[in-house]
């Protein structure tokens, strides 16, 4: 297919950078320095965690949002692109016929032309019969179909897709990934790229034929995988394993060199945002990890396979536990520190003990909390003065969560109370 | 006659017509007789509405039972027509407020003031403007009462449109702008129809508390001017005038048919339709359904016609506007736009001050600080008569609220009747009420207050119920299992779950009461007068004797105690319920 390496590529993004919120300096970084060009048939995927800044560089590229700087460059001229949504973004009011008209409807088609398209998108699509249906009495998987041929029906050049499979149970999903492929392969679909954003790992590798990898806080591309497998590709191919397993190493590759600890999270010391996961989870992961068959070192794809997890929901949990100190991730493996054993086999009252010490310890805000309250002799402060203070470094949505975290955390080690109605953190005991 | 059947392509178009469904239905027959009776009634009523000023007194408003259907009529009229009124405002303003940071810090808070302050005082000012800009024509008076009305139906309109043009879901946001829609487009496709839901129930709340306004709006009296538009309103002044009452039972059978038909042709089709617009993705298990709406659909000639006229209106939706181009913000630094901020707001301050200068002096010119006390002595008072009432009413209805809340079936056949009880106008039960306190010798101060809450007492007993009944049942199933009962299931199961819907039920009526002290208390019944200590009976006697300075000064003091009390009290256990109490 790199026959044609002369022609233009379709979407050229170069030195993209965005800021979130406030646009002097305090606001979110979410992508930085990104490149990434599109060429003519293929598959590309963006790969990365929530927060790493992927849905954002998509909407760069669909115009709903404008990069603080950087540019996102068309050579052609006339270049279409359509979006499909992760929540789908059907108009509950229009019926699947009328939903898939609408783009047209904007563009100013005439009504039987319109009609015309439509069907034919429709028939594409497998939806056939369902046209007069309104889109609440359809099932996920029916939706999603309606946003794939709504976006398809303007016969743009790109299509983008923003996580269109993650709000699907697993069998749906699997069906219309393949539908979607087919599809691809047989080259009925009108477009000549599709730019796919997901999370899942598997995913990624089974429908692209490029993926870019990004980091989170702030968003980077830190690597560039071409996946040569044939299509149809099998999940239990050993190369396809192989790559997962590759790709879970760069996504956690980035904690292994110089030092383990910097960068977890955005921000350092009491800035450092952190995320909502709760302790029952924390202990849920290490007992796991302790018990057979890992004994206390386990690769995260398998883990996410067995619990269930999307690695992106798995990869928070991996990272608290390195911040706390009670295990470490690299290479794409958790492995678990002394502590955590001894965490793992004590009994409730010594485990929140240990708990409170690594909490105090290793996280800054969860310390400097503890040491306000210690001077105090009233012993209590209002939680306004720590949002505030947190705020300076993130925006007030990631101080809220961040506030949030650090209180389910310090309330299961007994490090301190809070009081939700008088918004107050004290040293009390709840009598 | 084979001939006959065998005859599919020749002649004889008219069977092929009939066998096509080209023929009308019985159902076209009914929604015609219907539309075309509407229309000859619209027509009629709003003919007379411009009739020269003098017929009025020619033909004075007269008990005959004759005429009852046509002052119904006028009367309806003139609240649709409020309605209507309503609507542009919602859509200009509400619109505006979205659209325009700079708008929305002035018109929202303008709102809710609105919302929440004596309407019923304006009425005043207005008759006077109103009646200056079409001299000699009844056109002057009517639209001072349509004024009247579209100030108690306009504010929680726009104000429920403003909210639903905020909340748009971000997805269908970025589809719109994905795809270009013009602004039309996007308003008909897209901010139109989320909103729709909302503001169609508004607009029968708005409906319900009209009824109110009409009674007091229609007859009204400033200073030496008295002005009896034909109306239900002006029929039962005139029957409490003459101590008539069998004709207040007339108007009240009046008023019950026409809300009655309303409701029936009117809003629940409204409702049926508009149910699609509801924005979830699940399908409802409940449809509100509407025999006339079903009627509508079954339709062959007028869904032809429909579309037809629909037709050249699509055209003109698609019709290829100068697409805004792509929309760049202006990147402004933030500390230019916070100055920016700061010069609008010091400007809106600024026209603020100088109105509420100019009052102050206008009020000052006659009156003394002596006035401000007094007026204010009789603010305290009627605070104090809302806070007990709005008490007594809770204590009564969220128990009787809660039993039915419980029970599902009676929830059904109640939640209606308590919706009815809130549309009917209790103005035209204070007649009964100054018959009992002059039998029995009570004392007007403490017994003319009970009038206050009579039509207002209902938004807390159907918040209440609506409360009640979205107890989630696991929740009652649980506190069954652990056997709470007695106060302790009222502390911790039913208060935290009604309480959400006991603040806005008990918001609503509490407003609705600081409007009703104007007519409540103050209450004549043919020559025997009653009057109570307070506000409300202040303004009223103000307002009779025209004497605009303390008209103004009385509805300024209680604007001020309404914003107060509802900063003071309502919004922190709004705030409350919001945060602690709610069940998802």
């Amino acid at each position: 297919m790199n026959t044609r390496t002369e022609t233009l590529p379709l979407v050229e993004v170069r030195d993209v950078r965005h800021v979130y919120g406030k646009s002097s300096g305090a606001g979110l970084l979410v992508l930085d320095d990104v490149q990434l060009t599109l060429g003519d048939s293929e598959i590309v995927g963006l790969l990365g965690r929530s927060g790493s800044g992927k849905s954002t560089l998509l909407r760069s590229i669909a115009g709903l949002i404008r990069p603080t700087s950087g540019e996102v460059r068309f050579p052609h001229a006339d270049t279409r692109v359509s979006m499909v949504f992760q929540t789908f973004a059907l108009f509950p009011w229009l019926t699947v016929l009328q939903n898939v008209e609408v783009g047209l409807e904007a563009q100013g088609v005439a009504a039987e032309e319109r009609r015309r398209r439509a069907l034919k998108a429709i028939d594409l699509i497998g939806l056939d019969g369902f046209e007069s249906a309104y889109p609440k009495e359809l099932s996920g998987g029916m939706r999603q179909r309606v946003g794939l041929a709504r976006a398809l029906v303007v016969d743009p050049d790109i299509l983008l897709m923003d996580e269109p499979f993650s709000a699907l149970d697993v069998l749906t999903a699997e069906t219309l990934r393949t539908d979607l492929l087919d599809l691809w392969s047989e080259g009925r679909m009108p477009i000549k790229s599709i730019l796919i954003v997901t999370h899942n790992i598997e995913e990624a590798v089974l429908m692209c034929d490029r993926i870019l990898v990004f980091s989170s806080n702030p968003g980077r591309v830190v690597a560039e995988i071409s996946v040569t497998l044939p299509q149809p590709r099998n999940r239990q191919d050993p190369a396809f394993q192989a790559l997962v397993d590759d790709i879970y190493a760069r996504m956690t590759a980035r904690t292994e060199v110089g030092h383990p600890r910097e960068g977890l999270f955005p921000g350092t010391g009491i800035g450092m945002a952190l995320p909502r996961v709760s302790t029952n989870t924390l202990a849920g992961l290490m007992e796991a990890v302790a018990a057979e068959p890992y004994s206390g070192s386990a690769p995260l794809s398998d883990l996410a396979g067995e619990l269930q997890y999307e690695a992106d929901e798995l990869f928070p949990i991996a990272e608290v536990l390195q911040l706390l100190r009670f295990a470490e991730l690299g290479g794409g493996d958790l492995r678990l520190l002394p502590a955590a054993r001894r965490y793992v086999d004590a009994e409730v009252d010594a485990r929140k003990q240990l708990f409170a010490q690594h909490l105090l310890r290793h996280v800054p805000l969860a310390g400097h909390i503890r040491r306000i309250l210690d001077d105090r002799a009233s012993h209590e402060a209002p939680a306004s003065r720590f949002r505030d203070e947190i705020e300076d470094f993130m925006s007030e949505e990631y101080a809220e969560q961040t506030l949030k975290s650090v209180i389910q955390w310090g309330r299961y080690a007994e490090a301190f109370a809070y009081d939700e109605a008088a918004d107050r953190f004290s040293l009390d005991d709840p009598s | 006659m084979v001939f006959f059947f065998e005859d599919t392509r020749g002649g004889r178009p008219l069977v092929r017509w009939v066998r096509g469904g080209g023929a009308p239905s019985w159902a076209d027959l009914i929604v015609f007789i219907l539309l075309a009776a509407g229309a000859v009634l619209v027509f009629h009523g709003a003919g007379e509405m411009g009739a020269p000023l003098a017929q009025l007194r020619s033909t004075p408003v007269v008990l005959d039972p004759a005429m009852l259907p046509e002052y119904a009529l006028r009367t309806t009229l003139r609240m649709f027509a409020a309605l209507g009124a309503s609507l542009l405002f919602t859509f200009a303003v509400a619109t505006l407020a979205a659209k325009s940071r700079k708008a929305a810090l002035v018109i929202v808070p303008a709102l809710d003031i609105l919302q929440s302050v004596p309407v019923l005082g304006f009425l005043t000012f207005t008759v006077t403007l109103f009646l200056g800009l079409f001299p000699g024509s009844q056109l002057g008076a009517e639209c001072a009462a349509i004024f009247a009305i579209f100030t108690a139906q306009a504010w929680n309109m726009a104000f429920s449109f403003y909210q639903s043009l905020r909340t748009v879901p971000g997805d269908l946001d970025e589809v719109s702008r994905q795809f270009g829609f013009s602004a039309w487009r996007r308003f008909v496709r897209l901010e139109l129809p989320f909103a729709l839901p909302a503001l169609v129930w508004n607009m029968m709340m708005s409906m319900s508390g009209a009824w109110f306004f009409v009674v007091a709006s229609e007859a009204i009296t400033v200073g030496n001017t008295t002005i009896t538009l034909p109306g239900i309103g002006s029929w039962l002044a005139l029957a409490i005038d003459r101590e008539d009452f069998g004709a207040i039972g007339m108007a009240v059978g009046a008023m019950a048919v026409v809300i009655l038909l309303y409701d029936q042709l009117v809003f629940r089709p409204i409702v049926a339709w508009a149910d699609k617009f509801r924005f979830e993705q699940t399908a409802s298990q409940q449809q509100p359904r509407s025999w006339l709406y079903d009627l509508v659909r079954r339709t062959r000639w007028l869904n032809r016609l429909g579309a037809a006229i629909a037709t050249p209106l699509r055209r003109l939706c698609s019709f290829p506007l100068p697409r805004t181009p792509a929309m760049r913000p202006l990147r402004i630094a933030p500390a230019a736009r916070r100055a920016l901020d700061g010069l609008w707001l010091a400007l809106v301050a600024i026209v603020v001050l100088a109105a509420f200068w100019t009052l102050a002096r206008y009020i000052a010119q006659s009156l003394t600080w002596e006035d401000g006390a007094t007026v204010f002595g009789l603010g305290l008072l009627t605070l104090l008569r809302v806070v007990l009432l709005i008490a007594i009413a809770s204590l009564i209805w969220v128990p009787i609220g809660v039993w039915i809340g419980l029970r599902p079936a009676w929830a059904e056949r109640l939640q209606p009747v308590a919706q009815f009880l809130a549309a009917f106008p209790a103005n035209v039960m204070f007649p009964f009420a100054v018959i009992a306190i002059l039998g029995l010798r009570l004392d007007p101060n403490i017994w003319l207050s009970p009038l206050m809450v009579l039509g207002t007492q209902w938004y807390i007993l159907f918040n209440v119920i609506a409360g009640a009944s979205a107890i989630p049942t696991d929740m009652k199933e649980a506190s069954a299992m652990f056997g709470i009962r007695g106060w302790q299931w009222w502390r911790r199961v039913a208060i935290p779950a009604i309480f959400p819907y006991y603040v806005t039920g008990a918001l609503t009526a509490s407003g609705g009461s600081w409007n009703a002290s104007i007519v409540a208390e103050s209450v004549s019944w043919g020559d025997k007068h009653l009057e109570a200590a307070g506000l409300g009976s202040f303004i009223a006697n103000a307002t009779q004797a025209g004497d605009y300075p303390r008209v103004a000064l009385g509805i300024a003091v209680m604007s001020i105690f309404v914003i107060a009390f509802n900063r003071m009290l309502w919004r922190p256990m709004y705030r409350y319920a919001e945060r602690r109490l709610r069940l998802d």
